[in-house]
């Protein structure tokens, strides 16, 4: 019995075709998640480097190396850059890569539609980072974009911004049904929902998210194309619109979107951490109701991204109740990863070394969260530095550890070699001390009432801000390490077997390192 | 789950690369368009990458669901396929539900907080004092600055052409449901007759509200730059009518394929999907019904 025929060639267990068109005309899912995380890494690098001339401006006050308004649009595309073509773009990557492998199926379930999103994506960044030569500049007004600064005040640009977001948003939506077919229809004989591995589960969620929320992204741009270009007035007051409902509709997104670039990391995470403590994972199904129950609440919580608008005060106070509610199944997951490693036989390797700075570091973003959460509270910190520390401490030692966890996890089972270790453990040292100095002061700043989003500051933020700057420089010339040990164990080392951790458990660590081309060929029997 | 068949991975497919430049190209040209248009440049070359790309997402929507309807005549499909079809199509339209959420949410917005706060209601709001003398209706038949947004004089009347429309689509969700009984059954004759009535209706319901626009821009003065009450109106209306179209086109595609002889009463997942498509713009007219002509 083969899972696996092909007309279109005579040879029925087909390997890759050669060359270039492999990856253009590619089916196969990990061709295609390996184009995802290679895609993902050169948009982190690009991202990044944006985030650089920030951080250059920044490093004193007044202004030395770039105009406000470039600065301006540095700070849009680095947003945009990393939130839509860095951290999603490696979760589908990783999502392609795994899932098949730990359900037990050979491949996803609509291969060409898979091949289609990921091609989308290189288009879409083409849009979007072709504004920044355009007439009028790169938009300029944010990564979210708010009305009117996105639609009276935009630069012609904005435009195309639009339509990029909108093949985005098809490609998202694309993977995300992908993932939830190949979830809910490819699983081995035996695997019932409540003995899906971990990663499988918060992607199956986190795809929910994506159907649900990017439609709706789509919408709130779609009424800013409307506005721009044909006239209509959904948020201008002068036709009866009102600029605070692009809030609302595009925070109505957001909000889902942030857990849309955490759930997978904490499913990887909760494969990891067992795996290096040689326990089995604490509290399983609580894990899978407290995902559950952050996907359902990231819906009612949108507007404590805007306390100071104006909105009613029955209205403060519902989103901040709402808000701080969601502290409970984090907190489940934070707990059940600590008793996880307690009395454990831990050994600290890379991904293990990325996956408890995660769950500290993320714990201290998630805190800073709670803060934002208290409206009265809020009213001050709103628009300033601490805001930029609290979503870059969710996201750089969240979303973005998380990754480089599974990426030091796995890279034995893609490559087949053992990635150089002593390389890995410097990259993760020098990246924790760089994003710590980097994010750390940004609190202090803020509180102090650094606004975010400026080129240039008041003297007395002089000292942090070099600081922080002094730490984005370290943190952003260590990914440099990461790439040259990537190639490094891609192009050779020491031979990594069939399971390469002693305590990792799963189906995709009962195949062969590197995997075959089709992953389950007859799919395996799960007890 | 336990599977006898095997699940179909297609080796390589040149459509997806195709599909990406043809998609591409149509929206690089829309925007080209529209910026260079609002700059007073020409728009000759923004027309021809439009054209380009349109052309190209056409061969490839003939070519890719083609090669997927040969495929599945050919045998290749087992009922675990047929299952990611069914939740594919299942999720897609879950998501199309979602895009019309958007919008209905900024009508409801609009029309139970934007608008009355303008008009002074819940006196803590300020935007009251932008224009003092802005009373709050809906519809709004006077919009706050009348000068940048010329207010509509009327709205269209619910209960005549929009009742029709009402029952011309309602109507075709029957015939479409009676239709696939009869594929099921195996009466393909009776098939043929009930799926070109679905269509029969569509069209009409096209015409009408084709109709309707151009009475309420020539008449009504109702258009989308007639403020908030023109701009919601016209985007659900609006994107409803395109996804109508669409309907009507996978119906119309439905039916030649009863002609050529596709499809038996076991297997027809792609009449289904049509059809399920057809019942989803069915519901989301009821809620335009209600909450833009009627409420």
């Amino acid at each position: 019995m083969s899972a696996v025929i092909d007309t279109h060639t005579e040879d029925h267990h087909h390997g890759p075709a050669k060359g270039i068109m492999r990856w253009i005309l590619t089916t196969n899912h990990k061709d295609i998640g390996t184009m995802y995380l290679v895609f993902s890494f050169t948009m982190f690098l690009l991202g990044g480097t944006m985030a650089m001339v920030i951080r250059a401006e920044l490093f004193q006050p007044g202004l030395q190396l770039v105009v406000p308004a470039f600065f301006n649009q540095m700070t849009t595309m680095h947003g945009l850059i990393m939130v839509f073509g860095a951290v999603m773009p490696a979760f589908v990557g990783l999502a392609n890569w795994m899932i098949p492998m730990m359900v037990g199926a050979p491949d996803m379930a609509l291969p060409r539609m898979n091949n289609w999103s990921f091609w989308l994506l290189p288009a879409a960044f083409t849009m979007l980072l072709s504004t920044l030569f355009m007439k009028g500049g790169a938009p300029n007004f944010g990564w979210t974009f708010y009305a009117p600064l996105s639609t009276t005040y935009g630069p012609p640009s904005t435009t195309y911004f639009i339509f990029a977001i909108h093949m985005m948003g098809i490609s998202s939506i694309m993977g995300a049904i992908n993932v939830i077919a190949t979830i809910l229809n490819l699983r081995a004989p035996g695997m019932t929902l409540m003995k899906m591995p971990l990663f499988v589960w918060t992607w199956l969620i986190t795809a929910f998210l994506l159907i649900a929320v990017m439609p709706v992204l789509a919408g709130v741009v779609t009424m800013m194309l409307m506005d721009i270009n044909f006239g209509t007035s959904f948020f201008n007051a002068a036709g009866g619109g009102d600029p605070v409902m692009f809030q609302h509709v595009f925070w109505f997104f957001g909000h889902p979107e942030v857990y849309i670039m955490i759930l997978p990391a904490f499913g990887a995470v909760s494969h990891i951490i067992p795996a290096f403590a040689r326990k089995r994972l604490f509290g399983y199904a609580s894990m899978v109701y407290a995902v559950g129950a952050i996907a359902m609440l990231s819906f009612v919580v949108w507007a404590h991204h805007m306390f100071t608008v104006g909105i009613p005060v029955a209205g403060e106070l519902f989103f901040m109740y709402a808000t701080m509610l969601i502290a409970v199944p984090t907190g489940v997951k934070v707990f059940n990863w600590v008793a996880t490693m307690f009395r454990g036989s831990m050994t600290f390797e890379a991904p293990m070394l990325f996956a408890v700075a995660f769950v500290i570091l993320f714990t201290i973003g998630g805190f800073s969260g709670l803060m934002l959460a208290i409206a009265p509270a809020d009213f001050q910190y709103q628009d300033t530095y601490f805001v930029v520390a609290h979503f870059h401490y969710v996201l750089v030692p969240g979303a973005i550890f998380g990754i480089f966890a599974s990426a030091y996890f796995w890279l034995p089972k893609w490559t087949g070699h053992m990635y150089d270790e002593t390389l890995a453990k410097t990259h993760f040292w020098l990246s924790f001390i760089g994003m710590n100095l980097a994010f750390f002061p940004m609190h202090f700043l803020g509180l102090a009432g650094m606004p975010r989003r400026i080129p240039d500051y008041a003297l007395q933020f002089a000292d942090f801000n070099m600081i922080s700057s002094i730490g984005a420089f370290m943190f952003g010339a260590t990914q440099l390490l990461f790439l040259f040990i990537v190639i490094k164990c891609v192009r050779g080392g020491e031979k990594a077997p069939a399971k390469p951790w002693e305590g990792a458990e799963g189906l995709e660590w009962t195949l062969p390192s590197p995997p075959p081309y089709h992953s389950f060929t007859t799919p395996p029997e799960v007890k | 789950m336990a599977t006898t068949q095997s699940y179909y991975v297609p080796a390589q497919s040149k459509w997806p690369i195709i599909a990406t430049v043809g998609l591409g190209a149509t929206l690089a040209g829309v925007a080209s368009i529209l910026v260079e248009g609002s700059q007073g440049e020409s728009t000759t070359g923004a027309w021809v990458t439009f054209f380009i790309g349109a052309m190209i997402m056409a061969y490839m929507l003939f070519g890719w669901f083609g090669s997927v309807i040969r495929e599945s005549r050919s045998g290749l499909y087992s009922q675990q396929m047929d299952r990611s079809f069914r939740w594919g199509m299942s999720w897609f339209i879950f998501s199309e539900v979602m895009f019309f959420a958007a919008f209905f949410g900024a009508l409801f917005y609009a029309r139970n907080f934007a608008v009355p706060w303008l008009g002074g209601a819940g006196d803590r709001g300020s935007s009251h004092i932008l224009w003092e003398n802005f009373q709050a209706t809906w519809p709004l038949l006077n919009n706050p600055d009348p000068d940048t947004f010329p207010a509509p004089e009327g709205i269209i009347e619910p209960w005549h052409l929009p009742l029709v429309n009402t029952i011309l689509l309602v109507s075709s969700s029957v015939t479409v449901t009676i239709a696939h009984h009869a594929l099921k059954n195996d009466h393909r004759t009776k098939i043929k007759l009930w799926l070109a009535a679905t269509i029969v209706l569509a069209l009409g319901f096209v015409f009408l509200q084709a109709d309707e626009y151009i009475y309420a821009y020539t008449e009504l003065n109702l258009t989308l730059r007639s403020g908030i009450y023109g701009s919601t109106f016209f985007i659900l209306t609006g994107f409803h009518g395109a996804h109508v179209i669409l309907g009507t086109l996978m119906l119309s595609i439905m039916l030649i394929r009863i002609h050529k002889g596709h499809f038996d009463p076991e297997k027809h997942f792609g009449f289904e999907a049509a059809s399920w498509y057809w019942h989803f713009v069915d519901v989301v007219w009821l809620g335009l019904f209600v909450f833009v002509y009627v409420l």
